[in-house]
């Protein structure tokens, strides 16, 4: 069955079909209507959660953490300010290695005030342990959400999805909503090794000395690195039961390029637009959609782009003093490699700015244009 | 591809006329999209929706600048904002007045179609008689003078996203589909 939804209710209705036992979150916009949706759900009995409103979102993730401590399945989501506020439980999720699920609805940083999409506010918390996945259309929302579970139970850490604020979450497109009998099979409940369980008393997450802290550091990070191949695996099988994959990244029209473009989100979505056409007129140009953020998955990236010579990366997000995140990463990722490609990145679309098809050509031609890249990146789509 | 925009203003029902749209054109097979332009809505602020039909997956993910046909639901929008803004020549401006379409002389470059939407959404007590819900009886307005999408599929659509009094939004789907002028 196709329905004409949201990305927000597409998220919601993600987490009823994976049929989530807790979920706790505060409003902020552009995320509002995921709970909202929820709610609905669970109080006409669609889904058979317990709904727990809290006071902010600091608390809203102290209430997964509790309830995915007890061994059972959790959601929250939130946005921007909200998702700043919960930075410190954020870690505690992952270090707790509790498999929470969250949406959130990528959205500037105040000041100055901003409802508006940015990815700031997510990749900003990328070094939380949580693994992070974006998404380009209201269907790879709904299907992301019902993996994201699987991979997060796979290896006990916690699983961010991102959607772009509007562009996505307030976007309604015909979205296909799987079977439920499937979705069952394809999802058993969740059934972890450890639980708080008053009959079975232990202790989690006790102060623990530096003799024994780093060992369990280095388990996250074997896990995280895991969560790559999991996260493959998930999306191959999830494949052949629903007859829809996106993989890690999505090479897009790549054969024979001298340059693409790397994006993610929603803007990916447009720039396919734009390969389209410039392809139409003879330039080589290629896109690939980079999905999984963390894990970074560079061996995947690599395969592709080594053997073009320039690739222009738009981020819409910056870390300040260092510039486009994604860029960033890119360049960290590909710097002992002999053969690379020269790394040109632009930052464009920051708080909800429209990125269009013009902006994306002018990304391509500057880049086709210029020799070697700029030593910071380049912004573009500004006020002039 | 066809490009529609809608100006409203909050409380008419603008967001959800671009939803039901976009469900109508699905119905009938065509890949369809529809979204606000975000601002801070409250009601009686000027509000944009957008939906976007075509006959492959719609992949681009912007505004709409240059709208195929445009749809006013409060005419006073006319006098403070560029309702034409980008609007392709011979695209229909589809406005929700009691002024016949030969009133608007300034929209000469398209083409212009009124309806009385107000007064049909009063009478099937859509909204209330100072604040009416114009927004289904005007896509009975847009299925009559376009023609690309049918009476029927409007008023399937509206059952989809409006929660209540659906007897009274088919009723004036289909008034505002007899009584729209070009």
């Amino acid at each position: 069955m196709k329905k004409i939804m949201v990305g927000n209710h597409a998220v919601s209705w993600g987490v009823m079909l994976s049929r989530a036992e807790v979920i706790s979150a505060y409003p902020i916009t552009p995320q509002t209507t995921i709970v909202e949706e929820l709610s609905v759900l669970c109080a006409d009995g669609r889904l058979k959660a317990k709904f727990i409103p809290v006071e902010s979102e600091h608390s809203a993730m102290a209430c997964c953490v509790g309830a995915a401590a007890a061994g059972v399945r959790t959601f929250t989501a939130t946005s921007g300010q909200g998702l700043a506020l919960m930075h410190e439980m954020l870690h505690w999720a992952s270090g707790a290695r509790l498999p929470i699920v969250m949406a959130t609805v990528n959205r500037a940083l105040g000041s100055p005030w901003n409802i508006w999409g940015e990815q700031t506010d997510s990749l900003s918390q990328r070094d939380t342990g949580w693994l992070q996945l974006y998404c380009e259309s209201n269907q790879e929302v709904l299907d992301t959400v019902i993996q994201a579970f699987k991979i997060a139970e796979e290896i006990s850490l916690p699983v961010m999805l991102n959607l772009d604020a509007f562009f996505l979450s307030h976007t309604a497109e015909p979205v296909e909503i799987p079977e439920q009998s499937l979705v069952d099979d394809f999802l058993p409940p969740y059934q972890p090794e450890f639980r708080l369980d008053p009959k079975n008393p232990h202790s989690f997450g006790c102060m623990t000395p530096p003799e024994y802290y780093m060992e369990f550091r280095y388990k996250i990070q074997q896990s995280m690195l895991q969560g790559k191949a999991v996260a493959q695996q998930v999306d191959d099988a999830f494949g052949r039961v629903f007859g829809r994959k996106y993989g890690l990244i999505e090479p897009y029209r790549c054969e024979g390029a001298d340059l693409i473009l790397i994006t993610s989100g929603a803007i990916a979505s447009t720039a396919r637009v734009v390969v389209d056409n410039l392809r139409e007129k003879g330039r080589k140009v290629g896109m690939v959609k980079v999905r999984l953020f963390r894990p970074f998955p560079k061996d995947e990236l690599l395969e592709i782009l080594r053997q073009v010579e320039k690739v222009a990366v738009v981020d819409r997000n910056v870390s300040f003093g260092v510039g486009g995140i994604f860029a960033h990463e890119m360049r960290a990722a590909l710097c002992n490699e002999k053969v690379r490609p020269a790394i040109f990145s632009y930052i464009a679309g920051l708080g909800g700015r429209d990125v269009t098809p013009p902006v994306l050509n002018d990304v391509i031609y500057q880049t086709y244009k210029r020799q070697e890249p700029e030593a910071q990146s380049v912004w573009v789509g500004m006020r002039s | 591809m066809i490009e529609i925009r809608i100006h409203g203003r909050g409380g008419q029902g603008a967001v959800i006329a671009s939803e039901v749209l976009a469900s109508a054109f699905f119905q009938e097979g065509k890949f369809v999209q529809a979204f606000p332009a975000f601002g801070v809505e409250r009601r009686g602020a000027p509000v944009t929706a957008f939906t976007r039909v075509d006959d492959q997956p719609i992949r681009i993910r912007n505004f709409i600048y240059e709208p195929d046909h445009i749809i006013v639901l409060d005419p006073t929008l006319i006098e403070s904002t560029q309702v034409d803004s980008g609007l392709k020549e011979n695209g229909w401006i589809i406005i929700n007045t009691d002024r016949p379409p030969k009133n608007f002389p300034h929209f000469s470059r398209f083409r212009v179609a009124t309806v009385d939407a107000n007064r049909i959404a009063v009478e099937y007590k859509l909204g209330s008689p100072t604040a009416p819900i114009v927004n289904t009886a005007i896509l009975g307005a847009f299925s009559r003078i376009t023609g690309m999408v049918s009476m029927d599929s409007v008023i399937e659509a509206m059952k989809e996203f409006v929660p209540s009094n659906k007897a009274g939004n088919a009723a004036a789907i289909k008034e505002a589909y007899e009584r729209a002028k070009a």
